[in-house]
């Protein structure tokens, strides 16, 4: 029938359109946007390195060599030069691409899970409104990473840990965002036409408020990803996040960190690699923001 | 206006008491046990039983919740498990460094985001606005940790200017200043980065008004209808943020005050983590999310005070 309607509108001239998804014009919109891409081409490189990780790294990333410590930046065989055991920064930063990433994305799943779950009750169900976004607001008293190191020293420290923490800290967020989205929503006459017919609540909030909820949370997960990633390697920094030797960058910055007059270059690459990637993160955020929907612009 | 006051205090009644469940609860829902934690895996069974009688960990939940509850009443936060210190003590000493390290960040971040968000905004377009927006952009995208170090490794370790870290607590003598100028910059460069583009867009937007335009058309020139029509506006959503940060640069006085090794609260509670003093993670964590949100409290009130409109939101 939409074909149908689309074929006779341009057998009367009047608009020469073919069908598009939200989603198809939105993609278009953001491949307007230089910057948005020049964000996912790094992306792109970043996964590939994650997933191409042993391939690519021209060493062992834990493999000592107590001859080669200490190179410079530009040492043949050595690139990026080796850290105090003779180990290969490269190849190192090309592992921990993989932790990133692994927790990067973890985390902002778990937040995303829960968050949007809470948002969904406590904005269709006015009963459990209250007592939802009074939990919310008790989550959000705790400034910057505080709730998730507060988590982190309550499991103790280690990689997963801090997963966890991080996920649980992006939970009060995500649930903020779907609830106002809901709010707004569920008094739409289309959701009342759906209720009329006798749709199960459960149906009415996954199949018509979800999908409209879609675009301030993808919006908002892209640029949580960057935020989880740089938590997660301060918490690593702290040394409440992964241990050494595994090769996750902040913890690379913090072994770094003793040797910051002789050779700085073992603090300063990693933290050039995290730069990086929120940056792409952000910026792929901000592009996304305002190929979604443009009245988000300003939020 | 008074009903408004008094209908926010008693909102922080609900909030405080649920600050104090959720740092109860991390710490007493955490699998394993904390007295075998804490003794170590040298400790007798008459150890641990001698821990968890000190802790009271043999009560039920209940009861050691209401115990840390009255407690905190009292301004009891509990003993330090590694150095028998009463932990609201090490708190207070260590407290007005934190506070210091965040009122210097606030001031570095306001005179940088100020200045740059302004002057790009009047040159918009310009080569300073493309750098100075560019900046800002990655401003926000470093992790401060690392700012700390790089600083630390340009202006202590080779140009020597400053000290590399340490902070005597006396911010009003030169030493003091010199101490706090790179962990001020390092906290507060996120924020810098944040004041400046609200800065920038929202002068950009009260430059399109018509007022504005009156201004100019009765021939007023560019620098002061900046200084006297347009800053007065645009200040109003950059006041916002610059209170609404604060309290976040609390919790990042934490990462801070490891990397230049301050003694404040944070640090301290980093270094109860890695021995899991739990008493004194829970005070120092509950400390700074009260302190959080009274800061947010005082920042509401006064705009409520300031701009009757919010009020009605």
């Amino acid at each position: 029938m939409a074909t149908e309607s689309l074929t006779n509108r341009s057998a009367v001239g009047l608009v020469d359109v073919k069908a598009q998804s939200q989603t198809s014009r939105a993609w278009r919109r953001l491949k307007r946007d230089k910057l948005a891409m020049f964000g996912l081409a790094i992306l792109i490189i970043l996964v590939l390195t994650a997933v191409f990780a042993p391939k690519i790294a021209p060493h062992d990333p834990y493999e000592q060599n107590l001859v080669m410590r200490f190179k410079p930046v530009g040492t043949e065989g050595y690139p990026l030069g080796t850290d105090g055991f003779g180990r290969d920064i490269l190849s190192r930063l090309i592992h921990g691409s993989r932790i990133s990433l692994v927790v990067g994305l973890s985390s902002v799943s778990l937040g995303l899970l829960f968050g949007v779950t809470l948002g969904l009750i406590a904005g269709y169900y006015p009963r459990m409104d209250n007592i939802v976004m009074r939990a919310v607001d008790v989550m959000l008293a705790f400034p910057g990473v505080l709730l998730a190191i507060a988590v982190v020293a309550a499991l103790g420290p280690g990689m997963w840990n801090v997963v966890v923490a991080i996920g649980i800290w992006s939970i009060p967020t995500f649930a903020r965002i779907v609830r106002g989205q809901v709010l707004a929503i569920k008094d739409s006459e289309y959701i009342t036409a759906t209720q009329a017919l006798g749709c199960k609540d459960a149906r009415i909030l996954f199949k018509h408020i979800l999908p409209n909820c879609l675009a301030p949370v993808t919006v908002y997960a892209t640029m949580r990803i960057a935020s989880s990633i740089m938590s997660a390697a301060t918490l690593s920094f702290l040394g409440l996040g992964a241990q050494p030797p595994i090769p996750e960058w902040g913890a690379m910055i913090a072994e770094g960190r003793s040797y910051l007059y002789n050779a700085p270059h073992i603090a300063t690459v990693p933290g050039l690699a995290i730069m990086l990637v929120v940056f792409a993160f952000n910026l792929l955020g901000d592009g996304l923001r305002d190929a979604l929907d443009p009245n988000l612009k300003d939020v | 206006m008074l009903s408004y006051i008094n209908r926010r205090l008693l909102m922080l009644i609900p909030v405080l008491i649920g600050i104090s469940v959720v740092v109860f609860l991390v710490m007493h829902l955490a699998p394993g046990d904390p007295a075998v934690i804490l003794a170590g895996p040298t400790a007798s069974a008459s150890d641990i039983a001698a821990i968890r009688a000190k802790l009271g960990l043999d009560d039920p939940v209940w009861v050691q919740y209401w115990r840390f509850a009255k407690g905190i009443l009292k301004g009891d936060l509990g003993v330090s498990v590694q150095s028998d210190e009463p932990v609201a003590e090490m708190v207070k000493t260590r407290f007005p460094n934190t506070l210091a390290l965040a009122v210097a960040a606030m001031v570095v971040a306001s005179l940088l985001g100020l200045s740059a968000g302004i002057v790009s905004a009047v040159k918009k377009g310009s080569l300073f606005d493309s750098i100075s927006m560019l900046i800002a952009l990655l401003g926000i995208s470093l992790p401060s940790f690392w700012i700390g170090l790089m600083l630390m490794l340009a202006f202590s370790v080779r140009l020597r200017w400053l000290p590399v870290a340490g902070y005597s607590g006396q911010w009003w003598t030169l030493a003091g200043i010199k101490q706090l100028v790179l962990p001020s910059l390092t906290l507060g460069i996120g924020t810098a980065a944040l004041i400046a583009r609200i800065t920038r867009s929202s002068i950009l937007e009260i430059m399109q008004q018509d007022y504005i335009r009156t201004a100019r058309a009765k021939g007023l020139g560019q620098l002061p209808t900046v200084g006297k029509h347009v800053l007065r506006n645009a200040l109003v959503p950059v006041v916002t943020v610059m209170g609404l940060n604060f309290g976040g640069l609390l919790g990042g006085t934490v990462v801070t005050e490891s990397v230049f090794a301050i003694n404040g609260v944070g640090r301290m509670m980093v270094r109860a983590i890695t021995s899991r003093d739990f008493p004194v993670v829970q005070g120092a964590v509950f400390m700074v999310a009260t302190t959080f949100v009274l800061i947010n409290l005082f920042v509401d009130l006064t705009y409520a005070l300031l701009d009757p409109r919010i009020r009605y939101d």
